[in-house]
């Protein structure tokens, strides 16, 4: 178990590793930045599984369980519109003939 | 040991998801930054199956897919105009995750009920604040900035509110103002958005993107989960300095947005004695062909008349059949999400190293023969430049007026969303293109590939 002042400085030195990796993103990319860190932040999952996982089915673990529903959600539709969208992002030989309306 | 185990995993996992974003500097390596944060969290979520005694797996396997299929079918039925209100919603449900996992908690006799309640809290404001966004950006309701003092006056009693029962919690621990916080939170998240304006979008999701990853931080700290607080820090930082370059680029303040701004109030100059040349597609389409240099500048009324497609191919058929050099100019807030409008060239099939932004281009003006202007109009007023009393001063705009023929394609004069007229509809080298975007630019292309 971690003591609150380490939580603490963890927490401190990760904003500082934050400020600096996304600062570096190109603004071309701002978008698929914000929905991959939509689809990571889903990572709060991992806290209800505890809870979703003991045998006796109470309020708890109901809720725990709707908690993993819409996390999934989020983490699988977030990485998945990541990746329709950084598919797009094409180089110069690369494009393609005939821009044909996707959808 | 297993402790030991798990705890090397979610390391990794934190590696990877910075390694994820780092990814994203340019295009060439984004694709593999998606690929890192799938790998991140597919570690995480096996260690903590794996390693947290867990007894009864079926209903947690049985939420997962429920959630995967729903999120995938979202993810790839969705067009990429409608980006934005995506990713409301897929970020409100991360708030209202957080929120079960706190009401959870403290139902299950929490050890640490204050950063519990303020994961609660901000979670529950991420939640029904994207929701909001979601139907503003939607058109389910007026994306129209709301100003009143009852609104602001509402915000600031449900903040006391809210501070009043997290102090009582933090004494306290009853269920019952549990419950009340819930609710309080709601509706706070609600207030705080309703009275925002469309334009003013691309800061408040980016914001409330942020609120969902410190409710992310909160639930860790309540955990002790190490994971959950340094990839909530990282999403957090990502949403604030994405909300801090939007807030920038439109020279607004945060508590104008949130609090209602002046800049509504002020008299409009009338644009009765002025006159604005117009054109046809036809006219735009001879200069555009004789021209050695066309920047084109897309708004997002490009992105509402679904015209980048035609757009593209207007871009391409310059400089395939003409030798025209074809440069995109984006300003950092066009469209209604940070980079949206990147998105929407990527999926026309413009190449990334055609696409500029505004720091990039602005000089570029001066040596180009045509600036397309399609469905902007804010971001290209000189007034922000020289007229100190406009709402507008300060804010970076993109210097079209050096282009020697400026093109406009717009339904009517209408100003843009900030009120303010732009002068430079009036300016001698502006000629007007009036109707959809859409249509203006496929008639300009059709006589392109007489």
């Amino acid at each position: 178990m971690n003591d609150w002042g380490t939580l603490l400085t963890i927490f401190t030195l990760a904003c500082f590793i934050g400020y600096f990796v996304i600062w570096g993103v190109t603004p071309a990319l701002h978008s698929p930045l914000m929905s991959v860190s939509n689809a990571i932040s889903g990572i709060v999952i991992i806290g209800a599984f505890v809870a979703a996982g003991q045998n006796d089915m109470n309020e708890t673990k109901i809720l725990s369980i709707l908690a993993i529903v819409f996390a999934s959600i989020n983490i699988f539709g977030g990485f998945a519109v990541s990746q329709r969208m950084l598919a797009m992002f094409k180089k110069k030989q690369a494009s393609n003939k005939t821009p044909g309306e996707k959808r | 040991m297993n402790q030991n185990f798990s705890t090397l995993i979610y390391l990794l996992s934190a590696v990877l998801f910075i390694l994820s974003i780092r990814s994203l500097s340019a295009p060439n390596t984004a694709r593999r930054g998606n690929a890192l944060g799938i790998l991140g969290m597919m570690l995480a979520i096996a260690a903590s199956l794996t390693f947290g005694q867990i007894q009864d797996f079926v209903w947690i396997f049985a939420a997962i897919i429920f959630g995967a299929v729903i999120g995938l079918y979202a993810a790839v039925k969705v067009k990429m105009t409608a980006l934005p209100q995506m990713v409301a919603v897929f970020n409100g449900l991360g708030g209202l995750s957080s929120v079960l996992i706190a009401l959870a908690e403290i139902l299950g006799g929490s050890h640490s009920p204050v950063e519990t309640s303020l994961g609660l809290v901000i979670g529950a404001v991420a939640f029904s604040g994207s929701m909001v966004a979601f139907a503003k950006l939607q058109g389910l309701i007026s994306a129209k900035p709301i100003h009143s003092r009852l609104l602001h006056l509402t915000n600031l009693v449900l903040f006391l509110a809210l501070i009043g029962c997290l102090v009582h919690f933090g004494f306290k621990a009853e269920v019952r103002i549990f419950y009340l916080l819930t609710f309080v939170a709601l509706v706070w998240g609600v207030f705080l958005v309703l009275p925002v304006g469309g334009a003013d979008m691309p800061i408040i999701i980016s914001l409330l993107n942020a609120c969902s990853g410190w409710a992310a931080v909160s639930i860790g700290f309540s955990l002790n989960n190490v994971l959950l607080i340094i990839t909530g820090a990282l999403v957090g930082a990502g949403g604030a300095i994405l909300s801090y370059v939007m807030v920038k680029a439109m020279n607004r303040s945060l508590s104008h947005i949130l609090f209602g701004s002046l800049a509504q109030q002020q008299t409009l100059v009338s644009a009765e004695q002025k006159t604005a040349k117009s054109g046809s597609p036809t006219d735009a389409a001879f200069i555009m062909e004789n021209a050695s240099k066309v920047i084109i500048v897309p708004g997002y009324g490009m992105a509402v008349a679904q015209a980048q497609h035609i757009l593209a191919e207007m871009g391409k058929d310059l400089h395939e059949k003409f030798g025209v050099e074809v440069k995109y100019a984006i300003h950092p807030v066009a469209g209604r999400m940070p980079g949206h409008m990147n998105v929407l060239l990527a999926e026309a099939n413009v190449p990334y190293e055609d696409v500029f932004s505004l720091e990039d281009i602005n000089r570029e003006f001066a040596t180009a023969d045509v600036a397309y202007v399609i469905g902007a109009n804010d971001v290209t007023n000189p007034l922000a430049k020289t007229d100190s009393s406009s709402p507008l001063y300060g804010m970076p705009v993109l210097d079209v007026e050096k282009a020697k023929t400026v093109f406009f394609v717009k339904r009517s004069l209408n100003s843009g969303y900030s009120g303010v007229d732009n002068p430079l509809f009036y300016a001698d080298n502006t000629i007007m293109l009036y109707g959809d975007a859409k249509n203006v630019t496929e008639e300009i292309v059709s006589v392109l590939e007489k």
